[in-house]
Order: structure tokens, then C-alpha cells, then sequence
């Protein structure tokens, strides 16, 4: 059952238009992430859910709630960690978990939350003296600190280094396990291809693709890439007839081939049966990254997808 | 709207729930205002500092015929007063207001169950309480140090300081409200500031300037605050129209200040 429905949602500033007919639904339980360049409307979209922004035209709903009219009711079931929010300067760890804890009517325990979130350690340090990742840690842990039912990350990960980066998704995976449903905004590649169950690609306000990270690099073209060199040449008409390539390069010895599974099966057989060996054998995935750029340049023919998963 | 609230349907809306929350602000934000040296300073210390030094100028502690028989420091009570409202509500209160906007704490408080206003209620809550605090001490000092006498109306004494604290609390929100960043609005109380002391009489003791200047300043709020609390010093009641400037110059920037604060 879809806890959050974005339903053709419009928002413009001042005559520009930020969100352009939005539509998406979020599952309970999974990690659904939008993906998007900068300045492509994902905060706006995931501020309506939050209920800071009334959408132009459209409709969001969270469990059912409108996130404007029912606002206090929405507040208890989503979470939320936005972008490029402060907390007091001089107010400690342990004092922003207890004000927050007094915001619910239910809240979590603060303390196992901190525990869990590596903050026990902070409680007595103020907020202007924390590192970035503290600071996002923190964010997330008054996020989750109502015992939500949904959080909103918002560029969770923006500004911190690798590491606390990795420390971060791992939380994140650990959030969505003990059975919160989180929407991530992002616009890492490696972030949603890592996290997310599925991933809506927002590009000028639009959502330019709809799908798994794996189906998304599917049909962003040819999904594998195979590289070797092999001990003998091989007859062009074999490698013409090999299933579902899209591309066979050769360069100085080297067979370069876009395809997907189905090819990388029929490159193996091939070779066994004419017993060549090949040399320096790769088999890489496309990444998301390649599967973006596809989806956002070509962003005319995609405008129509509206196929959702 | 029908919702299918599978497992955990959320708990309805009690009514006693909504002042737990707003005092945990509310103490939340005393903390806050306790680590603030520099406005402790400037609000509880300094009025009261400065009217200690002037009462140590042995002139100032001589009846002057032409101030009709009282000294400069008697005077300069309601001036120590009103420096204090002025420090709190136009020099502390806004930047504190401005940079909770500024740095995104009304936003993240706007989704939670609690009302971003309740973190502006309490700061406008602890400057008023500030100032009246500061003021106390400036009556008790004149009291104890230079022999001032106490308000003879304490009555009206008390209507004119709350309503003196109402209004600079009200222009001081209203900076708050109408400057976009921290800076402006620290650069914009500054301004106001200095006009607010030259017209409560830091300088110059509202009593004791010239007629037209007075007239004109009588139309200010701490002008009007200054002659309603030298009048109720003096025993009597204060005048309604000096009450009346005062209350409009609380109506106006208030509704100023709600209809134009920006959350974001």
C-alpha cells in the first residue's frame, strides 16, 4: 500500500515553474529515492509532501492525509530531515533530543536512538560544535525521534566525506529494516543505486523515468559492457550475430561489446566453441550514472514516460 | 480522505498535549538566553551601569531648580528603565528572531507536531522578561544607591512598563519581520535603536528638552514612555494620551510584524 501518493503536482515561484505535473507513489516500507540535477524541483516536490509548500494544482497525500489541512496529523506520522537546516547554536545534543522528544505525543527513546546513531557520546557537545556528519546525524535522529511511520531525507549526504558518507547509508538501510519508509532526495548516483528500491528521475520538473535502479540502467540503452582480447580473430558474422548487442567495437585486437546478459552467454559459447581463449576477459555494469545522463539528455522522448512500475 | 489506517492509527489530537510542548520551548529557549553573555550584559547590567556612574557625578545628585527642583539622576531612573526595554526588544530580540529564520530552525520546527511560533513566543516572552527584570534593578539601585524615590503611583507605574515592554517587543518583531537576513536586521535595529535611546531620553532627559522637541518626541513610544513613567514616579496617573501613543505604537507593529513575518 502506497503511504505517500504524489498525484500531479504543480508549483511555480513567481511564474517559473520548479514542479511540472509530479506524479509517483511511495510504498510502505521501501526506499524510494528521487534523483535529479540540481535546481530539477525535488525539494519543492518532497517540501509538499511535508506540507511547507501548497502545490499549485495536483494532490499529495500521506497515509491518506493531506499534508496542508491535516498538517498536525501528517507531522506525527512523517519525519523529516531538511535541506540546509540549522539547529541553535548553543543548544546541546542532549537538549535538541529532549525538546524534540516533547514535540510527540509518543516519541522514541532518545537515548537508544543516540546510542544508535553514535551520538551518545555528543550529548553534551553544542550544535555549532559538531562535525557535518554529527550535525546530519542528528538531523536524522530528530526525524526519527516521533517514531515515524515515513521520513523525507533531504541531500542527506551532501557535504560529508566518503566515509561518513558509507557510515550514513548504512543508517539508512538500518532506518528502512527496523520498518520506516523513507523517501530519499539525493543526487549521487552511487547513493540511490546503492539504497533505493526504486527511483523517480525528476529533470525540469517532470519525472523523466520511474523504476528500480536496475531496470532504470536496463533501459537507459545497453546495460553491460564486455571487453577481452581473444587469442584467435573472430569471424565478423559470428560476432553480428551475437543476441541483444547494440554495439561491437574493435580496436587494436581488442572486442569491445554493449549488450546485456543475454550477450555476455552467447560471447562465452561463442568462444568456447571455437576454443579461443580469451584474454583480459571484463564484464562491467552501465552504472546509474549512465543510465542518468541517458534519461536526462534525452529527456524530449522521455518526457511521454509515464510508465510507472 | 477515507484512510485505511492499517496497524498503528495515530493517537487523536489530546488537548492537554499542546502546553507540555510549548513549555519545553519555552525552557528550552531560557537555557538559550543564559548562554547569551553579550545580551545578558546589555540587558540586565548595563542600563543599571550607567546609571550608577552617572549618580556618581556629585552635580547630578543636586536639586536643579531648572529640572524644577529634582536632580539629574531622579531623572535618569526611567531613562535606566526604558535603556533596558530598548537593549532587549530592538538590540537582542531581532537578530535572535532573524537567525532562527535565517538558519532554517522555524522550518525544521514547522514539521513536527508544534508550531514554529512557539519558538517566537518564547523568545519575545524571555526579552519582555528581561527587560522588566533589568528594570526592577534599576528602580531597586536608584532606591538603595542615590535615594530615588520609588514610583509614587505604582500602578500606573507598572500599566506605562508593560506597556513601554509591549511596544519595543512589538517594533522589534516587526524588524524581525520585515529584514530578510540577520545582517539586515541587525543593521536596521541599530538605526532604530539610536533613535529609540534620543527619544527615551538617554541623552537628554525627555523632561528637560526643549518644548516643541518634547512635543515632537512625545509622539514616539519611549517619549510617551518616558512622560508616563515620570509622571507616575511622581505620584500621579499617567497621562491617557501618553498611555495611547504607547498602546498604538504596540497595535501597529505587532500587526505589522504578523502580517509580513516571513517563516522562511
Amino acid at each position: 500500500m502506497a503511504i505517500i501518493e504524489v498525484n500531479a503536482v504543480h508549483k511555480a515561484y513567481a511564474g517559473r515553474t520548479a514542479v511540472d505535473g509530479v506524479t509517483f507513489a511511495v510504498d510502505e516500507g521501501e526506499i524510494f529515492g528521487i534523483l535529479g540535477p540540481n535546481g530539477a524541483g525535488k525539494t519543492t516536490t518532497v517540501e509538499c509532501v511535508e506540507g511547507l509548500r501548497i502545490p499549485d494544482a495536483g494532490t499529495v497525500r500521506v497515509a491518506g492525509l493531506d499534508p496542508v489541512a491535516d498538517h498536525d496529523r501528517v507531522t506525527r506520522l512523517l519525519g523529516a530531515q531538511l535541506q540546509e537546516s540549522e539547529l541553535q547554536a548553543k543548544l546541546t545534543v542532549r537538549e535538541a533530543l529532549e525538546l524534540y522528544s516533547a514535540f510527540h505525543p509518543d516519541p522514541a527513546d532518545w537515548r537508544s536512538l543516540a546510542e544508535r546513531l553514535g551520538l551518545h557520546t555528543r550529548l553534551t557537545t553544542r550544535f555549532a560544535k559538531l562535525s557535518g556528519g554529527q550535525k546530519q546525524r542528528l538531523s536524522i535522529a530528530l526525524a526519527l525521534i516521533g517514531n515515524p511511520r515515513a521520513v523525507v531525507l533531504d541531500e542527506l549526504t551532501t557535504g560529508l566525506d566518503p566515509r561518513a558518507r558509507r557510515d550514513t547509508w548504512q543508517l539508512i538501510e538500518e532506518v528502512r529494516d527496523s520498518g520506516v519508509t523513507v523517501l530519499l532526495v539525493t543526487h549521487f548516483m552511487e547513493e540511490a543505486q546503492r539504497l533505493c528500491d526504486r527511483i523517480a528521475v525528476i529533470d525540469k520538473g517532470r519525472v523523466v523515468a520511474l523504476d528500480t535502479p536496475s531496470g532504470l540502467i536496463r533501459k537507459a540503452g545497453s546495460s553491460t559492457v564486455i571487453s577481452f582480447t581473444p587469442s584467435q580473430p573472430l569471424a565478423p558474422d559470428d560476432l553480428a550475430a551475437l543476441p541483444a548487442a547494440a554495439s561491437v567495437e574493435q580496436k587494436g585486437g581488442r572486442i569491445v561489446i554493449n549488450g546485456t546478459d543475454e550477450t555476455v552467454n552467447a560471447v562465452i559459447s561463442l568462444l568456447a566453441r571455437h576454443r579461443i581463449t580469451a584474454h583480459q576477459l571484463r564484464v562491467s555494469e552501465a552504472t546509474l550514472d549512465d543510465a542518468f545522463l541517458d534519461l536526462t539528455e534525452t529527456r524530449t522522448e522521455a518526457a511521454d514516460t509515464e510508465q510507472a512500475a | 480522505m477515507t484512510t485505511p489506517l492499517a496497524s498503528n492509527p495515530p493517537a487523536p489530537t489530546a488537548p492537554s498535549s499542546a502546553s507540555a510542548p510549548s513549555l519545553a520551548v519555552l525552557t528550552c529557549e531560557a537555557r538559550l538566553f543564559l548562554r547569551e553573555p553579550g545580551s545578558l550584559f546589555w540587558i540586565l547590567v548595563f542600563p543599571t551601569v550607567l546609571l550608577t556612574i552617572l549618580g556618581l557625578v556629585p552635580s547630578y545628585r543636586e536639586a536643579d531648580d531648572g529640572l524644577g527642583g529634582r536632580r539629574v539622576i531622579d531623572l535618569y531612573v526611567p531613562v535606566a528603565v526604558l535603556l533596558a526595554m530598548i537593549m532587549s526588544g530592538l538590540q537582542a530580540m531581532p537578530p535572535v528572531l532573524a537567525g532562527y529564520r535565517e538558519r532554517g530552525i522555524l522550518r525544521r520546527m514547522s514539521t513536527t507536531p508544534v508550531r514554529p511560533s512557539a519558538l517566537l513566543t518564547a523568545q519575545i516572552a524571555l526579552h519582555g522578561a528581561a527587560a522588566l527584570g533589568s528594570a526592577v534593578l534599576a528602580l531597586a539601585v536608584g532606591r538603595i544607591a542615590f535615594d530615588v524615590r520609588l514610583p509614587g503611583q505604582p500602578a500606573g507605574y507598572l500599566l506605562a512598563l508593560l506597556l513601554a515592554t509591549a511596544s519595543v517587543l512589538a517594533l522589534g518583531a516587526m524588524v524581525s519581520a520585515l529584514s530578510r537576513t540577520t545582517k539586515v536586521s541587525a543593521a536596521v535595529s541599530s538605526v532604530v535603536y539610536l533613535v529609540m535611546m534620543f527619544t527615551a531620553g538617554v541623552w537628554l532627559p525627555v523632561q528637560a528638552m526643549p518644548e516643541v522637541l518634547r512635543r515632537i518626541v512625545e509622539c514616539t513610544p519611549f517619549g510617551a514612555a518616558s512622560q508616563a513613567l515620570d509622571r507616575a514616579a511622581s505620584g500621579g496617573w499617567p497621562g491617557w494620551m501618553h498611555l495611547g501613543v504607547m498602546a498604538l505604537w504596540t497595535v501597529l507593529p505587532a500587526a505589522a510584524a504578523g502580517r509580513w513575518f516571513k517563516w522562511e
